[in-house]
């Protein structure tokens, strides 16, 4: 499916490019995030089970790629490769022309912490955290005690810009326990923004929200993606989601299905 | 960053982890309490019995004695002179006491220690355990008029009251002399009793052999000042005295129903000595002393045995004047160092120049070793029990951040997916344990130190709740709860139990640390 969209919420990226013949491709000059024969298995008591079997992907700069697939396809599972949140049983990940998968933990974490931006289906916030301190939260990671109370002024203003941009400014000091579920996925993507990353990976944005919200989230990823040239990489099962994407991928049983 | 405020935050919310350390805090305000009132108990008992004994004792085996203190006195000076800052001889020999109460006789063991009045005082604090103001400040043997404390001085205004004291002396001597004779009409010649009314019938008294007529309706007796008599000397026990005695207050006294202490004797009345005398085999001899003060150190030990007479008299009495050349004998010598002196050194130095089947040197610890190693035992076991206790509040600990660990694996999953290190959660666990201790252990310090300042109006309200004394003056014999706060215990304390709040938090923290971020993010 080497569909092009048009683009109803900002400019057109200059990035946005049909690279769909691509998408097997090894090593493509463009590609910011590129996976080469992925394989994971999984242990069930004595049983492996197969999630993965050989998926190519690659994912150009500025593209924003959906991939969909029925629950069990695997596509959680490769985001989570391709965020080195998991390590593949075969095959490399690269980014930027450097293999990721096989960094050493230190690095896999900075990696995540500053290149990659993950929001999750079910928001994934620290309930302990008001909403400005959950999108200050990768910046706390990254500095320690001094350095983050030196620079506390300009991270506490770029945190709160950038959940006015996300609609939440009445929202900084609420828990997450006190948004509503649209207004928590926005404070998710806001943190997933706040440490600049070259890429937001997504795991069903939209699958806990009802229809219209779910669309203001993907409005805000299209204007992200439009804006700010961002990669995003969203993983769902919902095709009406995924068409919003400008380039979709479909998984079935552990395999990259051409559309 | 992120560990310090998510610390900070599961401290705030997670209450069911302060219900966890409030074992710690109990433990470590237990551990406090225990140790202060154990140390101040010890540090009261070791100030006693050094106040009793002196620094170091130099003892002859026997009770013989060694001749001629002056030399041996010297020649302690030669070896050790720089640490001394005093010596006095005594003598020491068991006894009997016999006094009459209540038309009977009562007798009892004890031990009869001859002290020089003059410098008994410098070896340690006789003085301060006495009765009357001025012979805290000097004692005197011979009996004062009046002025003895009705009240223990030692407790001030909640000292036991007692209200006997008030008249003991000159005053006391006269009225039961006066009393006595107004009953005793009969022939005998006024002055010549023994001022307890009642002449003694102990057999070994019966060496004098001129014993007076039995006075009318008394059994047949022997009047000891007989001799004196025969001597032509006539005591009249109005103005007169015999020897002047200082008694341990317990060989005097007994406590009423109520806990007050009465009196068998005060001090005026006479009573009787019999002791062995020097030489082989000794021989029991007896004679009249009359009571000038007493002694109370509070340790039950002392003040049930000891009675303290003029050693020259009593070197006198035992035989101890050597006849020819009037060198004096002593069991005995009290010595008194110089602050700052290590008595073990100086006790080392003497029993290297004095030779050991002669003589026997110690200081007061080895005499009393048993009693402090005592205490020492008890605090070191009750310490290891708390310490135990802590160490139990430590697996709940334990147990509460496992429970923790996995109600918030999503979290931890979350933390580990925004880039946060395994060493990172691990860290958020391991404060989050050490937050915890200070916690339990900051209130422990504060609730134990509260209970320590307050222990004593705590004892009475607890008294008043329950109607039973919990804290009895009369069997300690002190009349507060003594207590020592001592920084470097409950620092050490303290630091005890953060450790164990810490190490319980290790394994939780490892297992937290452990995690799969996909499996934890997965994690309903």
């Amino acid at each position: 499916m080497n569909e092009m969209r048009t683009v109803t919420v900002g400019k057109a990226s200059a990035a946005r490019h049909a690279v769909g013949a691509a998408a097997t491709s090894p090593r493509s000059a463009t590609a910011r995030l590129q996976a080469l024969a992925l394989e994971k298995r999984y242990r069930k008591a004595q049983v492996e089970i197969p999630v993965l079997r050989g998926v190519d992907l690659s994912v150009a700069s500025g593209e924003f790629l959906a991939i969909i697939g029925q629950s069990g396809s695997g596509k959680s599972t490769l985001l989570h490769l391709l965020g080195t949140l998991d390590a593949p049983d075969a095959g490399e990940v690269h980014f930027d022309g450097r293999r990721i998968d096989n960094l050493p933990a230190a690095k896999r974490d900075a990696l995540r912490n500053k290149q990659f931006g993950m929001i999750f289906q079910f928001y994934h916030l620290l309930p302990e955290l008001s909403a400005l301190e959950n999108v200050l939260s990768p910046l706390m990671i990254a500095e320690g005690l001094l350095g983050y109370r030196r620079r506390r002024a300009a991270h506490t203003a770029k945190a709160t810009e950038l959940l006015h941009l996300a609609g939440l400014s009445h929202r900084l000091k609420h828990k997450p326990r006190e948004l509503s579920g649209g207004e928590m996925q926005r404070a998710a993507i806001a943190r997933a923004l706040i440490a600049e990353p070259d890429v937001l990976l997504a795991d069903e944005p939209t699958g806990n929200l009802d229809r219209g919200t779910g669309q203001e989230i993907m409005r805000l990823l299209r204007a992200l993606n439009a804006q700010r040239s961002l990669t995003i990489v969203m993983v769902t099962h919902d095709l009406a989601i995924a068409e919003q994407a400008d380039r979709i991928v479909r998984l079935v049983e552990g395999r990259v299905e051409r559309v | 960053m992120y560990k310090f405020l998510l610390c900070w935050r599961y401290l705030r919310t997670k209450y069911i982890a302060l219900a966890s350390i409030i074992s710690v805090m109990l433990g470590v305000a237990t551990m406090i309490v225990v140790n202060s009132v154990m140390a101040g108990f010890a540090h009261e008992m070791q100030d006693r019995l050094h106040g009793i004994l002196s620094d170091l004792v130099f003892e002859a085996h026997s009770l013989e004695g060694f001749p001629d203190t002056e030399w041996h006195m010297q020649q302690i000076r030669n070896v050790a002179g720089d640490d001394i800052a005093g010596m006095t001889p005594t003598v020491a020999v068991p006894a009997m006491l016999s006094f009459q109460y209540g038309g009977n006789w009562v007798t009892r063991p004890v031990q009869l220690i001859g002290i020089d009045e003059k410098t008994q005082g410098q070896v340690g604090d006789f003085g301060k355990y006495l009765q009357h103001p001025a012979n805290r400040q000097q004692l005197s043997f011979l009996l004062r008029e009046n002025g003895f404390d009705d009240r223990d001085h030692t407790g001030g205004s909640e000292g036991r009251h007692r209200p006997e004291m008030a008249r003991a002396g000159w005053g006391h001597r006269r009225s039961v002399i006066e009393r006595r004779r107004m009953i005793q009409i009969d022939g005998k010649p006024a002055g010549q009793e023994l001022v307890s009314g009642a002449p003694f019938n102990l057999p070994d008294s019966d060496k004098s052999g001129a014993s007076a007529p039995a006075a009318a309706g008394e059994a047949k007796t022997i009047d000891p000042f007989a001799i004196r008599e025969a001597q032509g000397v006539v005591f009249d026990p109005l103005k007169e005295q015999h020897t002047g005695l200082v008694m341990g207050i317990a060989l005097a006294t007994y406590r009423d129903r109520a806990g007050d202490d009465r009196f068998l004797v005060l001090p005026g009345d006479d009573i009787k000595l019999t002791f062995p005398t020097a030489g082989t085999p000794p021989r029991a001899i007896d004679d009249a002393f009359t009571v000038v003060d007493f002694y109370e150190c509070k340790m039950s030990e002392y003040d049930n045995s000891f009675v303290f007479m003029p050693i020259k008299k009593l070197q006198e009495l035992r035989g101890m004047i050597e006849p020819k050349t009037g060198l004096r004998y002593a069991t005995s010598i009290q010595i008194r160092l110089k602050d700052g002196a290590d008595g073990n050194v100086v006790r080392d130095k003497l029993r290297a120049a004095f030779p050991p089947e002669l003589y026997s040197i110690s200081t007061w610890r080895d005499k009393q070793g048993a009693l402090l190693a005592a205490v020492q035992m008890e605090t070191a076991i009750l310490n290891v029990l708390l310490f135990l206790i802590i160490a139990v509040a430590g697996f709940g600990i334990l147990a509460i951040f496992f429970m923790i660990v996995v109600e918030k694996t999503r979290d931890i999953g979350i933390l580990k997916s925004l880039g946060a290190s395994g060493r990172g959660i691990m860290g958020i666990f391991l404060g989050y344990g050490l937050s915890l201790g200070l916690v339990g252990s900051g209130g422990g310090l504060v609730l134990g130190l509260l209970f320590v300042v307050y222990i004593n109006q705590i004892a009475d309200v607890l008294s008043r709740i329950t109607g039973q004394q919990v804290f009895d003056p009369s069997i300690y014999y002190f009349y507060a709860i003594p207590t020592i706060i001592d920084p470097a215990t409950i620092s050490g304390i303290v630091f005890g139990a953060l450790v164990i709040a810490v190490l319980a938090s290790v394994l939780p923290a490892r297992r937290a640390a452990s995690l799969h971020p996909v499996e934890a993010l997965r994690y309903e």
